[in-house]
């Protein structure tokens, strides 16, 4: 059974987010990172880039694949974690704390109140398995 | 049957070729110098001249130059010792005749500046390897240059941009949306991207098929370009609405391409053309049994319709006044895409594998292809689960699904298959099935391999009950066991310097 913290935001395309004001963290679940096996590369975008939500913001590369990452949220990048270019395996190690990949600066902090809460996400993932 | 662990014994290690090296020791002796010495300033300035003495370049005589490199290369595995089971890869034998004819010296070495008037008969090969793709794919328009697979995908959704641009000029800006199903290979979108397409996925439906509601409702969006479309797909299956398909993309304005890599379930019996398919590329390097893997070098002909044949690539070979020319004066033309006229060698062994078999040969390959496929998953869907119900074509896709229970995966079953003599086959690939297992045994091999095969998966299938360490620890009757893979990936040493640790004995 994965891992989902209590106090995270979940997207059906497996990505947290922890919101503090109008900021938010975003990372892959514990889910995400057990599924794609051992990460070798994360593609992070620039800071100040803009997406919208549903954008593909960056990649995952595991050694079975590489998978797009989403934010469900619109807004615009303001930190980046660039630990991730020499340490990949942190996503793996520690998906919710050091392996968080970007802060967005969200256009409407409303929108992330609409994603899964932990109990949905854990209740998505079961459907999921069937 | 099981398989005891052999326990490593250094010296079968292979040293590099630079831990060889013994100062001062030569693989040659030059005759006495039979003219007047030259000083070395007067033939190349002291700048451009190495003073290091060659510092870091091996020293090391013919014999152990010949010795290292034979004994690596029976470390490889390849499709001259066994099956070799990738799907989508089509590793189909290489005949020796192919070979035979390729090295007719009139073929080898013949000079790709030749004039046109001594280069008849290579010339009339290419025409003629052009006719009969042309004919097995009903697509009448065939370029032989692009040098592989990509290429070939790149050239064709290059010609779908020429038409559309030529057809509405500025208004063509508008239509730039390339869908591509989620299943297709991860070349697909990355053409069209270089294409200057962008590109849309279509969802796959549960039993495998193009979601027909989905491609409705993308085409409804508007701006179509055209569609790339793998068939049979990367799962393996026909898909039976191609026709349907075909006619949704042209009714929405765009053309339609289909990637050729599984044309092996197809050639002889079923045409991209017949199916509504505008260009297509096909792999000579898989479905015309020239070498695949290894660098071959490949050939990606691309075949098109009437309509689109002007937009090929220059030049093109045609047929006049009973001899061979190269036709330059095509203004619609993309332009050139490869250096001279393509991988020349690739033809002849392409034109001799489709005559040597004929008409109904080619058919009773592509029909064995597709028996073989079905043999392998009518034998095996017990003890694997087979994600899709329909019938299979050239390949069959299973997953790990049960035997992730046990805590093996598709990466421990290729890897165990290692230890019973067969090359693994693709792997978590295509995306949308997890833990995807994608074989694809071709016609190159009989019942007896067939069946052997099928034992091996059988008795990984039962290991994976009994003793799952054995399959999650493999290969075991190998030189080198299981390797790091994601530290190669994350931390990978790309290069040799004088201080590092040996990494074996030396031999």
């Amino acid at each position: 059974m994965s891992n989902i913290p209590d106090n995270l935001k979940y997207s059906k395309d497996h990505e947290w987010l922890n919101v503090e004001g109008d900021t938010a963290t975003l990372g892959i679940t514990d889910y995400a990172q057990e599924a794609l096996g051992d990460v070798v590369y994360v593609e992070l975008p620039n800071e100040g880039e803009n997406f919208n939500a549903h954008d593909a913001f960056g990649s995952v590369e595991s050694v079975k694949a590489v998978s797009e990452i989403f934010t469900p949220v619109a807004g615009e990048v303001i930190e980046t974690n660039e630990d991730l270019n020499d340490t990949p395996e942190v996503v793996n190690d520690d998906p919710y704390g050091d392996g968080w990949m970007v802060k967005i600066k969200m256009d409407n902090s409303g929108e992330a109140d609409a994603l899964l809460s932990a109990e949905e996400y854990a209740e998505f993932l079961e459907s999921e398995e069937e | 049957m099981s398989i005891t662990k052999v326990t490593q014994h250094p010296t079968q290690n292979e040293a590099l070729i630079f831990e060889r090296s013994q100062t001062g020791r030569v693989g040659y002796r030059l005759p006495q110098l039979d003219v007047e010495e030259t000083p070395a300033d007067d033939l190349m300035p002291a700048e451009f001249r190495r003073t290091d003495d060659l510092e870091g370049v091996p020293e090391v005589s013919e014999v152990d130059v010949i010795r290292h490199f034979t004994r690596m290369s029976t470390w490889n595995f390849s499709i001259d010792l066994g099956m070799y089971p990738l799907g989508s890869c089509t590793m189909k034998y290489n005949s020796r005749l192919n070979e035979k004819v390729a090295r007719i010296a009139g073929f080898l070495n013949h000079h790709p500046l030749a004039p046109e008037d001594e280069s008849q008969g290579g010339l009339e090969l290419m025409y003629r390897l052009q006719e009969d793709l042309a004919e097995i794919t009903g697509l009448p328009g065939v370029t032989l240059q692009p040098a592989a697979g990509a290429h070939g995908e790149m050239t064709g959704v290059m010609i779908i941009r020429a038409v559309l641009d030529k057809r509405e000029g500025e208004a063509s800006k508008q239509r730039r949306v390339m869908l591509v199903p989620d299943s297709a290979h991860g070349t697909n979108p990355a053409s069209a991207k270089l294409a200057g397409f962008t590109v849309k996925t279509i969802r796959s439906t549960p039993d495998g098929f193009t979601d027909m509601d989905h491609l409705y409702e993308l085409c409804g969006e508007g701006g179509i370009a055209g569609l790339m479309l793998t068939n049979p797909s990367t799962v393996g299956i026909f898909e039976k609405n191609i026709r349907e398909i075909c006619d949704a993309i042209h009714d929405a304005g765009g053309l339609v391409y289909m990637d050729g890599a599984n044309m092996n379930a197809l050639v002889g019996v079923a045409r991209p053309g017949d199916m509504g398919v505008d260009v297509i590329h096909l792999n000579l390097h898989k479905t015309f049994s020239t070498p695949h893997g290894g660098g071959g070098p490949g050939c990606g002909p691309c075949c098109c319709t009437v309509e689109l044949e002007p937009f090929l690539p220059t030049p093109k070979v045609v047929r006049e006044n009973g001899g061979y020319r190269l036709e330059y004066d095509r203004p619609d033309s993309i332009g050139r895409v490869k250096a001279f006229f393509g991988n020349f060698g690739m033809m002849v062994r392409a034109l001799a594998y489709i005559q040597t078999h004929g008409d109904t040969g080619l058919r009773e390959a592509t029909e064995a292809a597709v028996l073989n496929a079905r043999y392998i998953a009518h034998y095996l869907e017990k003890d694997f689960e087979k994600p899709f119900e329909a019938d299979t074509m050239h390949e069959v896709i299973l997953s790990h699904k049960k035997q992730a229970r046990k805590g093996v995966h598709t990466l421990d079953i290729g890897k165990r298959l290692i230890d019973y003599g067969f090359h693994p086959m693709t792997v978590y690939f295509p995306l949308i099935v997890d833990g995807a297992m994608l074989i694809e045994p071709t016609e190159s091999v009989g019942r007896q391999e067939l069946d052997a095969f099928v034992d091996a998966m059988k008795s990984i299938a039962k290991e994976t009950v009994e003793d799952p360490d054995l399959v999650i620890n493999a290969p075991h009757t190998t030189r080198i066991g299981r390797l790091d893979e994601a530290t190669a990936a994350r931390k990978p040493v790309l290069r040799w310097s004088p201080d590092m640790e040996s990494t074996a004995k030396s031999a």
